[in-house]
């Protein structure tokens, strides 16, 4: 279980996090929804300590983060980067295989081709992909690849951050079906920010909206609809009229 | 009005004093990543493959050059007061005291600096830095002690080659154009050489590398966003590297040379 609680982060005059309480279940998938610019991204860099928060605590099945060890505690996790951040210097399956090749979870490197094959193939690509290098790729492999990456430790939690950005329609839906699949699959605890709403419906069990460093509102799926948050209805159906704008 | 540009000035005085007080912080940072496991042997020797081995022609033609050019000077200049036998001893002296070391660090910065900053400034954009850290493993170790202890080693030993096709630049314009014998130059350019010259300049050599790739990572690792972002990374950081070649140049030949 993921407990964030009084979250906040300035840079500089600008307050990103005013004060974000959020949990997230264990073996859940928690959409975190919002506009542009409101601090999502920098939500998933404080948790994984990228980015130091001001003030406020997190805590991953009730352990504070600031006190864990940092390597097993990163060891729980994986990402999926927006732009899928991958290794150009690496082929694809050394990209894949990455956290095998090194530390203290070193396997064998055959073993560690084999794995990073498998997860390719669960991630939809054929064998033949292993020796390209990233550059080589279409965005959409390149994103089942960061896929691939994230999941070829068989972390506990898994973050995903704009999972379906740049990608047409029908590829956004592959990767959309994947991703649920795979965190089903694997029991993992999720977290994706997106503002992409056919990804949200595609992927979450509870959904958190963003908005003015605090969470707006936050429920099951099922009840985002019908709630009364009238931010989060101008979010969801995308209405250029509503209290956002004012704000902006 | 009138003190605009005064204020100017201070303004990036101390803008630049900031960055080589982050730089000191960034060098620090870098020493005790070096001395804590893991060590990463693959991308170290890439890194001195790309470093030394592939900064080889430039350093050479560099050097063959300048030692040339060099002869052709002191022969010119030692003409005027009868002295031009030194051609082969002042061109040896030059060459691995000073113009090896110097000229080839420079080129260095401008190959290596340039392309650390700009590869580790797109990783950093791209948020490949930030992947590396997700998946357990320390940028600094990783991808800074590498290129570090890779271009330390690396620069002293191009400075050698350097060094050697300088002096023999020297030789074949001093034997070739200017008709010095042959046998009489190879004997006054070993004769006049000490070890320490050499050993001198081999020490410039290491200290530049080590200063060019940490510059390199430096501007890389504190790139700003976007194509622009790595382009002034990229800049600040050959600007930087020559800069600080030169001043560190003149401080090692005071602590060498100075009686």
């Amino acid at each position: 279980m993921i407990a964030l609680s009084g979250l906040h982060k300035s840079f500089g005059a600008n307050r990103v996090l005013r004060g974000v309480d959020l949990t997230v279940p264990k073996g859940e998938s928690m959409v975190v929804i919002g506009g542009s610019g409101t601090g999502k991204s920098v939500l998933l860099k404080c948790i994984l300590g990228l980015v130091k928060p001001d003030a406020g605590t997190i805590r991953i099945d009730g352990q504070d983060a600031a006190s864990l060890d940092r390597d097993a505690f990163l060891a729980r996790f994986g990402m999926l980067f927006q732009g899928g951040a991958l290794f150009d210097s690496l082929s694809v399956w050394q990209n894949v295989a990455f956290r095998l090749l090194r530390g203290p979870g070193k396997r064998p490197k055959a073993e560690a081709r084999e794995i990073a094959i498998e997860k390719l193939r669960r991630v939809g690509l054929k064998p033949e992909v292993a020796d390209l290098y990233p550059a080589e790729l279409s965005g959409g492999m390149q994103k089942r690849v960061g896929l691939a990456r994230a999941i070829a430790a068989e972390p506990e939690i898994i973050f995903f951050d704009e999972p379906t950005t740049g990608l047409d329609p029908i590829m956004a839906g592959v990767i959309n079906e994947l991703i649920r699949e795979i965190v089903v699959e694997m029991g993992a605890t999720a977290m994706t920010i997106t503002h992409d709403m056919t990804s949200v419906r595609a992927i979450a069990d509870d959904v958190a909206m963003l908005h003015d460093g605090v969470i707006q509102w936050t429920g099951p799926v099922k009840d985002m609809d019908a709630a009364p948050d009238p931010y989060l209805q101008q979010f969801i159906h995308g209405r250029a009229e509503g209290p956002i704008e004012s704000v902006r | 009005m009138i003190l605009a540009p005064v204020a100017a000035i201070g303004r990036s005085t101390l803008a630049g004093l900031a960055a080589l007080g982050r730089i000191a912080i960034f060098l620090v940072a870098t020493i005790a990543a070096m001395l804590r496991p893991p060590f990463y042997l693959r991308e170290f020797l890439q890194a001195l493959w790309a470093i030394g081995y592939n900064s080889l022609p430039v350093v050479a033609l560099t050097a063959l050059f300048t030692g040339g050019a060099l002869a052709l000077q002191i022969y010119e200049g030692g003409a005027r007061f009868n002295a031009s036998q030194v051609v082969p001893s002042i061109v040896a002296i030059g060459m691995v005291r000073e113009l090896g070391p110097v000229l080839g660090g420079l080129m260095v910065a401008a190959r290596v600096a340039s392309s650390i900053a700009a590869e580790i400034g797109t990783m950093k954009v791209t948020e490949q830095i930030d992947a590396l850290v997700t998946l357990s493993t320390d940028p600094m170790r990783y991808l800074t002690v590498p290129r570090v202890l890779a271009a330390t080693i690396a620069l002293p030993v191009l400075v050698a080659v350097g060094d050697s096709i300088g002096i023999l630049g020297g030789y074949l314009v001093g034997t070739g154009r200017l008709e010095l014998n042959a046998a009489a130059y190879l004997k006054t350019t070993v004769e006049y050489l000490t070890l320490w010259d050499v050993t001198s300049g081999l020490i410039k050599g290491a200290v530049f590398g080590f200063i060019v790739a940490l510059v390199g990572c430096y501007f890389g690792m504190n790139s700003e966003r976007g194509a622009q972002g790595v382009g002034r990374a990229t800049k600040s950081a050959v600007v930087t590297a020559s800069v600080m070649i030169l001043a560190t140049n003149y401080l090692l030949t005071e602590l060498f040379f100075s009686a």
